[in-house]
């Protein structure tokens, strides 16, 4: 590594104040700190500092999220395979799914960090790591079949008025992954809802098998079935809930490969259980709620059926836990997530003109969740003061 | 007795054998105007000026009772100056032994007056801490409380257990004589079992206070903050115990003697163990003997809140222990991405931080580039002040004098968020942000 390290050394001036190529130093910072820690040394109060950092960080809840996308890869190939009635043979979805999902993270990563590196050249700052989690969660969120420059415009938009009208990452209000699906949402509806845009290939005209139906177990929810059927019709269990073989959002359908990912970052401590522990909580306290006057079908949905549908695991363990965009304080995170699942199964189940209930639920409590902090610290403060009345009376 | 539960013990590698391994002794004496918040150095001495161990050589601009003292007879060697002729260094040549010597034997302490001029005069008063803001103290106040903390939790710190065992007479006179500095108590705290308890006259001004658990356990502002917490508009001392004996001495023999026994640690050092040393000794020669020819930080402290003092190694005024580290000013490959087995996090994004045992050879690399605030909840967990964090410090970045007032600016210093800026995954200065806000704060109310 002696020899790279040489080559960086040679060509860095070129980078630096005065050189020819400073126009691009937060380019030319961003790849050299990849390559190589930098050996900055502390100059003022401690003199060792953790190791951990942004890079770190967000390299956790990469591979957090690769069990999902892994999965995702595979059940784009499943789905497409079974509506087309081909043979399902393992290497050949597996193929499919790549030939699907991957032009979605080149988008989104080509777009997203394109702007990202031309902001942090604009405002002279280096470049700020967040955006390699939010690139990698919006190809899993949004439906396979969705035309790449929508998806292109989505990401513009996300991260521009999303994140760096606001100063940028650490800055921004709302999650940048779910304002992206939120724009495709209300902008560009027919992607985004329907029973054809969840199987790869079948929005744009592929013959299907006879009788072959690709609508979401959420979709079907919505319509009033309260037995939930595969594309076949034949039933599925809780269990095929579960492993999450399924039509749906790219990453979002299997619970159990979002689950591994909940685990890493739980151990880790990278996320916070408060917020996926109250999440839950919220969830399951509105659904049994719902249960308990329910009048209809969709209100019958048992309450810890709604952990294994839709996007609801997926917003709890990747997107609520948004550090910048959540509650900061720990009682606060208790609150905001309660309030998260709470809202998710209430939009979901009353209102089923839009089934995607967490997404909403998010963003919703995103934009409350200084509110909520506010609140929290204004009983630290009032015992403050009050501390100090007692003192002088 | 106070369990801590959020803190962190850094498990780093260096820490001293207990015994005691000798003096470092020199004739070259600094002191720095640096050591000492809240001072706006106004000298009393000149260069080539023959001085008395224990004579003052600085007081405060503002505060003109604050005096500092020399801790040895000798000559003014040079006065160094930085930009804008900032004082940097009082250099000190010492020659033969020829202290000061106070009248201490027709004290009344209840004068309050004569104690006043007494903690100036002598100098004493430097060893005394103010909060809010972390400044030498007045002697014209008379504070709420005093707070004195018997062990220190800080990383590599020496066990006062063994640097204070025979120094029972001096602490017993000490803490008489600071039960005449306030109205209120004085509040010492001991880890659980210290033998020092037995030192601690039975007074009713005294109270004991036990605290358990991680550093910051031995931190004076927690033990502020579980006793009874600093409020708007009050003053309260705190002291280390280590000086207990300086001032025990000095009312006993009328001498100022500044020297204590310290920790010489860090896993740079061939051999760690006890010296005696005078405040402001010099460190050049002495019985430093490094392990390998690698480039060492040389720290006046612990490695969380210490002077570097690697370009001028002359021994800080208050400290309890040198700590000798290597530098990190090494380049690593993907090392953002390696296991970690060999890198120490309070996080589990290493397996050092998974794996709860095993101690660290640790070195002054940042480990990142600076960044905005992203991640939060990290403070919190090794912060266990009754304050939050992140939100005061977002308010002195803002510079908004309220809400630092409202979220508890009063109730801390530097050290207290030493740990934070340890764990702190956007490499925030955090403890340079805390000493911003103390000083904007003290313009505010001044």
């Amino acid at each position: 590594m002696k020899f790279l390290r040489k080559q960086i050394d040679k060509i860095k001036p070129k980078f630096e104040e005065g050189g020819k190529l400073h126009f691009l130093h937060s380019t030319f910072d961003a790849f050299e700190t990849f390559l190589f820690v930098p050996n900055k040394v502390t100059k003022s109060g401690a003199h060792i500092r953790d190791a951990i950092d942004m890079k770190r960080t967000m390299t956790v809840v990469l591979i957090a999220v690769m069990p999902a996308l892994l999965f995702g890869i595979y059940n784009t190939g499943l789905q497409h395979f079974m509506a087309s009635g081909k043979n399902l043979e393992f290497w050949p979805m597996i193929g499919y799914g790549l030939m699907k999902v991957l032009p979605l993270l080149i988008v989104s990563y080509g777009v997203g960090l394109a702007i990202e590196f031309a902001f942090a050249q604009f405002r002279k700052h280096e470049v700020n790591e967040g955006y390699l989690v939010t690139g990698m969660l919006i190809p899993l969120i949004v439906p396979v079949d969705i035309p790449l420059w929508t998806l292109a415009i989505a990401v513009a938009f996300a991260v521009i008025i999303g994140k760096e009208v606001f100063g940028g990452t650490g800055m921004n209000i709302l999650n940048p992954a779910l304002t992206a699906r939120a724009f495709l949402f209300f902008a560009y509806p027919s992607w985004m809802t329907g029973d054809k845009v969840w199987i790869g290939g079948m929005a744009k005209g592929m013959g299907v098998v006879d009788g072959f139906s690709g609508e979401t177990v959420l979709g079907q929810a919505a319509n009033g079935l309260n037995q939930f059927v595969n594309g076949f019709g034949q039933k599925l269990s809780n269990w095929d809930l579960f492993f999450g073989a399924i039509p749906g959002s790219v990453g979002e359908t299997s619970t159990l490969a979002i689950l591994i990912g909940a685990v890493i970052l739980l151990i880790s401590g990278i996320a916070s259980w408060r917020i996926m522990f109250s999440v839950l909580l919220g969830g399951a306290v509105m659904g049994l709620l719902l249960n308990a006057f329910a009048v209809n079908p969709l209100m019958e949905i048992p309450w810890y059926q709604h952990f294994l549908i839709g996007g609801f695991a997926f917003g709890m363990v990747f997107m609520a836990t948004d550090p910048v965009t959540g509650a900061q304080t720990n009682k606060g995170k208790y609150i905001y997530g309660f309030l998260i699942g709470f809202m998710a199964i209430l939009i979901r189940v009353l209102n089923p003109a839009y089934p995607e209930g967490m997404m909403l639920a998010i963003l919703l409590l995103n934009v409350f969740a200084p509110l909520i902090d506010h609140l929290v610290v204004q009983s630290n403060i009032k015992k403050r003061i009050k501390r100090a009345k007692i003192i002088k009376e | 007795m106070f369990k801590i539960r959020k803190g962190l013990d850094i498990r780093i590698k260096g820490k001293a054998d207990e015994k005691l391994l000798g003096e470092i002794s020199t004739y070259n004496f600094a002191v720095r105007p640096h050591d000492f918040q809240g001072i706006n150095p106004k000298l009393k001495v000149k260069v080539g000026q023959n001085i008395k161990q224990g004579e003052i050589i600085f007081f405060d601009k503002y505060r003109e009772l604050v005096k500092i003292p020399s801790p040895v007879s000798g000559f003014v060697k040079d006065i160094v100056r930085g930009e804008k002729r900032k004082i940097l260094e009082i250099i000190i040549e010492k020659d033969e032994n020829n202290p000061l010597k106070h009248e201490v034997n027709n004290l009344d302490f209840s004068d309050k007056e004569q104690i006043t001029n007494f903690l100036s005069d002598t100098g004493l008063i430097s060893l005394f801490i103010q909060r809010p803001y972390g400044i030498v103290a007045n002697p014209e106040d008379r504070p709420r409380d005093i707070f004195i903390n018997f062990f220190d939790s800080a990383p590599l710190a020496p066990n006062y257990d063994f640097i204070l065992k025979d120094k029972k007479n001096e602490i017993q006179k000490a803490l008489e004589f600071l039960s005449f500095l306030t109205e209120g108590k004085i509040y010492c705290s001991l880890k659980p079992n210290s033998i020092l308890k037995d030192f601690i006259p039975n007074n009713e001004k005294i109270e004991i206070n036990y605290f358990a658990g991680p550093h910051p356990s031995g931190l004076v502002g927690t033990h502020i903050n579980k006793i009874k917490p600093i409020n708007k508009g009050e003053i309260v001392w705190t002291l280390n115990a280590y000086d207990l004996p300086i001032i025990g001495n000095l009312l006993i023999n009328g001498v100022l003697e500044l020297e204590r026994i310290i920790a010489l640690t860090g896993s740079s050092l061939e051999n760690t163990g006890y010296y005696k040393i005078t405040a402001c000794s010099n460190l050049e020669s002495n019985n430093l003997k490094l392990k390998n020819n690698e480039k060492v930080r040389i720290i006046s402290g612990n490695v969380l809140n210490g002077i570097n003092i690697s370009e001028s190694p002359y021994f800080g005024f208050y400290e309890n222990m040198i700590s000798i580290i290597p530098e990190g000013d090494k380049y690593e490959f993907l090392g953002w991405a390696l296991p970690g087995l060999k890198k120490f996090s309070n996080s589990g994004a290493f397996l050092s931080g998974l794996l709860k045992f095993g101690k660290y050879n640790l070195n002054t690399n940042i480990n990142g580039g600076q960044r905005a605030y992203v991640v939060t909840g990290e403070y919190e967990k090794v912060c266990p002040l009754n304050i939050y964090p992140q939100l005061l410090l977002k308010a002195i970045i803002t510079n908004d004098i309220d809400k630092m007032e409202q979220l508890g600016i009063y109730e801390v210093i530097e050290e207290d968020f030493a740990l934070c800026e340890f764990v702190c995954s956007s490499k925030i200065d955090v403890q340079e942000l805390i000493r911003q806000g103390l000083d904007e704060m003290r313009k505010e109310m001044a």
